[in-house]
């Protein structure tokens, strides 16, 4: 077998990754890790005004990219894939309609996609990539929230050790960091806008947590 | 609360977000089958406990999850300087 790190994207793609699609299709309702907080009742009934807004953006594809940044080839071929280039900068992100890719670690990304569109771009990667890489489907694994509002940063204070201050945290900043008492990946994506990629096993409790932290201020459930 | 710099994420973080992983700097031997039972014994279990600078091990455990090198005071608490993995200290003690 040729060395890992030079083939080509055809020989990478000949070794048969194991790639299937996670999801039935669009004739199957998909229930995200929130489905039995009913969001979507809540923001029927609920006041519509407040300090902070939630939503969840559900059932998306989330990819986990680990590839070799100092690699050309694999960077033109994710460009390629997603047009728009990984985001080589610690803590920053990119995107390009809907999608979009965060800085992880040196050699590691979180790109999310339409849930279904995942596997389409799951198959490109396989035709396209070049070299020694790994990307795998982790969608199941965690869920988005979005939080919105004029108190947002006020109640993220709450429960992050992160300087939220525009000057040291502005658009499109990416952290992985603590959030109560679990962990967030935390995209600040407007002035009074955050994304934040949570545990599927923590959304509960983080549920339950924004619910309590935003009293005073009042939550408005977006669906 | 120590305030720590991250090399691979590039700023200040606080000391929750990471985990330290006790000393740097110690060497796998070649050959563990060649190893006497003290030189295997003392690779696996003895590790330094010095009042002042020591060279430790940490990681981002709830940033970017990568392991990089500290040098601190035990005694003062000071961090001297952070390193990569691979990387040698220039802050050493006399
Ligand atoms: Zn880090």
């Amino acid at each position: 077998m040729s060395d890992l790190n030079n083939m080509t994207a055809a020989e990478s793609a000949a070794t048969k990754a194991a790639v299937m699609n996670q999801v039935p299709g669009p004739e199957i309702e998909g229930q995200s890790p929130l489905h039995h907080a009913d969001l979507a009742s809540l923001a029927k009934q609920g006041p519509k005004t407040s300090g902070v807004h939630l939503r969840e953006l559900k059932l998306l594809g989330h990819l986990t990219l680990r590839c070799n940044p100092a690699n050309a080839d694999q960077l033109a071929a994710v460009e390629r894939v997603l047009g728009v280039a990984l985001p080589l900068q610690p803590l920053t992100s990119s995107e390009n309609g809907n999608y979009s890719i965060r800085w992880m670690s040196p050699d590691e990304w979180l790109i999310l996609v339409p849930g279904l569109e995942t596997f389409d771009i799951e198959t490109k990667f396989r035709d396209e990539m070049p070299g020694h890489y790994s990307l795998v489907n982790s969608s199941g694994g965690s869920t988005v929230l979005e939080l919105s509002g004029e108190n947002v940063v006020e109640l993220l204070k709450k429960a992050t050790p992160i300087d939220l201050h525009a000057k040291s945290f502005p658009v499109g900043k990416v952290v992985s960091t603590l959030l109560a008492k679990s962990t967030a990946t935390i995209r600040r994506t407007g002035d009074q806008r955050f994304e934040l990629v949570i545990r599927r096993s923590f959304s509960d409790y983080i549920w339950l947590w924004i619910q309590d932290a935003s009293l005073e201020f009042g939550l408005v459930v977006e669906a | 609360m120590l305030h720590i710099y991250c090399p691979h994420c590039g700023e200040y973080r606080e000391e929750e977000e990471f985990h330290c992983a006790g000393q740097a700097h110690i060497a796998r031997p070649l050959e563990p089958e060649a190893c006497s039972d003290q030189e295997w014994g003392e690779y696996l279990f003895f590790r330094k406990n010095p009042r002042g600078l020591h060279h430790e091990l940490w990681v981002h455990a709830a940033g970017c999850r990568k392991f990089f090198n500290m040098t601190r005071d035990t005694q003062s608490y000071e961090i001297k300087e952070v390193y990569k993995i691979g990387e040698q200290p220039s802050v050493v003690a006399e």
